[in-house]
């Protein structure tokens, strides 16, 4: 019974990747968390080194970047997966996006530098980091919306449009939602990127915190917790406890990012099952 | 009266021609069958008549298709309206990842219905003239994905018939099925036939002669004969008709 021998092998070795997956992903909590969440006080947060600012720059470089590349990614993928006609220069497209979405980020930073702070004049901002960051995601937003829109079986566009229905109706009520859980994945993984982008936001939203607490101004510098975490650690000011600083702001940074996916998760399955009805398969 | 009237129909996919020269007329509140060998070119015919075929790029059309005096190819045919008049079964099972009432609901949404009892109505009269009504009357709010493929199949005639079209274009719509299920869309068909043109593709000779009035035989892109069910079966007037249906080829 070779083959036998080798399904159960090949079936232990699968489990042993699973497991350890988990187990890496537990050892890092415990060790992040561990270590920062002891930290995490109303002193860490509203104290004279308190990171409240990048907190709320955080979220708010993450909201303005969605709030720009969210219709023109969402556009461009929708365009490429269902009205492009297929040709040298729709694949030029393609080609392009997924050149561009390899390109390190640093490179978008420097990118970003030149056009947005030098060219444009604007100094280190909250605009500029944002306009870059969506720039960086614009790619990836792209190429997941053409892939999950892709993904949705050719049969229910043909009932659709059978029924009567224009390519734009199809496009809302049928194509879309059954898209769904596929355009959340790809919102999701962009905006964590977001969260934790350091090298384009150096050189585009500086490292400095506006003095006014909650400043929406999107002219001002913005210092995200990411960017501060590299700062404090790399080049610690004296005085301060930077490794204690640098520890509750990884923990912080973790806790953003699963509040955040869950945030986006939960609706979209009660979406999915409204969309379905009860009892889905 | 004829329904539909077809005159010198040419189809080209890119340089390959996939329909030549075809002329048939149908009649109104009749079932004609389109019978042949695969790639006969008969799904392809099929599907000319709502302009479905329309949607591969590519594809060439030339000659007339005329329904109710209108020739659906002139410029300046609402494909929409066409399609709403026009509606279509698929070979497999296509209902949308939502409701059973959703899915009958959305012909008529999207043709503007907005008014919840109306819906309802038509979603409750659709299931009943599609037989499906006794089974899902008390699941009407659940997914459609999780009915039986022949439930399914009578489900998408169900959101066809909601969107109140003439003719009915069905595409082998029992061949997904098993012999139950066939059996019942046989018999749905026959009670649909008195509201309704309609047009089957079907490999099945059996079925054929079991639920048409007419029925067509297509050979590599070409009407060979057409004629009354009976007579075609008993005295095709064409040797390869005769062949194909004695089972020689095919």
């Amino acid at each position: 019974m070779k083959a036998h021998q080798a399904d159960r092998f090949a079936t232990i070795m699968l489990w042993i990747g699973a497991l350890s997956i988990v187990a890496i992903l537990i050892a890092f909590l415990t060790l992040i968390l561990g270590r920062g969440l002891p930290h995490l006080t109303s002193e860490f947060f509203n104290g004279p080194d308190g990171v409240r600012g990048q907190l709320f720059n955080s979220f708010y470089i993450l909201f303005l970047s969605l709030v720009l590349s969210l219709p023109v990614g969402l556009g461009a993928g929708i365009y490429m997966a269902e009205y492009a006609p297929k040709n040298k220069f729709t694949d030029l497209i393609r080609l392009s996006t997924e050149s561009l979405a390899s390109v390190p980020s640093i490179v978008f930073g420097l990118f970003g530098m030149i056009v947005f702070v030098n060219m444009f004049g604007l100094g280190f901002t909250i605009l500029g980091g944002s306009a870059t960051l969506a720039l960086l995601n614009l790619p990836i937003l792209v190429r997941v919306t053409e892939e999950s829109l892709r993904a949705v079986p050719r049969s229910y566009r043909e009932a659709s449009l059978a029924l009567g229905a224009t390519m734009w109706q199809t496009l809302r009520k049928v194509i879309l939602p059954t898209a769904l859980p596929g355009l959340i994945t790809g919102i999701t993984l962009v905006a964590g990127r977001a969260l934790g982008e350091t090298a384009i936001l150096i050189f585009t939203a500086g490292m400095n915190v506006s003095r006014i607490p909650f400043d929406v101004n999107p002219l001002a510098a913005g210092e995200t917790l990411a960017v501060h975490l590299f700062a404090v650690k790399s080049n610690p000011l004296p005085g301060t406890n930077a490794d204690q600083i640098a520890d509750g702001t990884a923990a912080l940074l973790i806790i953003m990012v699963i509040v955040f996916n869950i945030c986006l998760t939960l609706p979209s399955r009660w979406l999915q099952r409204r969309q379905l009805g009860k009892n889905k398969m | 009266m004829d329904k539909i009237v077809v005159n010198k129909l040419d189809l080209f996919y890119g340089d390959q021609q996939a329909l030549n020269n075809i002329g048939i007329a149908m009649k109104e509140r009749s079932v004609t069958a389109l019978i042949g060998p695969s790639g006969c070119g008969k799904s392809t015919f099929l599907r000319t008549l709502n302009r479905m075929q329309d949607l591969i790029p590519s594809v060439k059309i030339t000659g007339q298709v005329k329904i109710d005096g209108q020739d659906i190819y002139a410029t300046g045919t609402d494909v929409v309206l066409l399609r709403k008049k026009v509606g279509m079964v698929f070979q497999n099972p296509n209902p949308f990842p939502k409701s059973v009432f959703e899915n009958v609901a959305y012909g008529p949404r999207i043709h503007g219905e907005t008014d919840k009892k109306k819906l309802s109505e038509i979603v409750e009269t659709s299931l009943k003239d599609a037989a499906l009504w006794n089974e899902v009357k008390d699941r009407l709010h659940e997914s459609a994905l999780g009915l039986s493929g022949g439930q399914q199949q009578r489900l998408c005639i169900a959101r066809l018939l909601a969107v109140g079209p003439e003719i009915l274009l069905m595409d082998e719509p029992t061949s997904a099925l098993d012999p139950i299920s066939t059996m019942k869309i046989e018999e749905l068909i026959s009670e649909l036939k008195d509201k309704y043109t309609i047009i089957i593709v079907t490999h099945n000779m059996h079925q054929a002669s079991r639920v048409s009035d007419r029925t067509a035989f297509f050979l590599s892109g070409d009407l060979i004969e057409e004629d009354v069910t009976s007579v075609l079966f008993t005295r095709p007037a064409k040797k390869k008709t005769e062949d194909y249906i004695s089972g020689r080829f095919g």
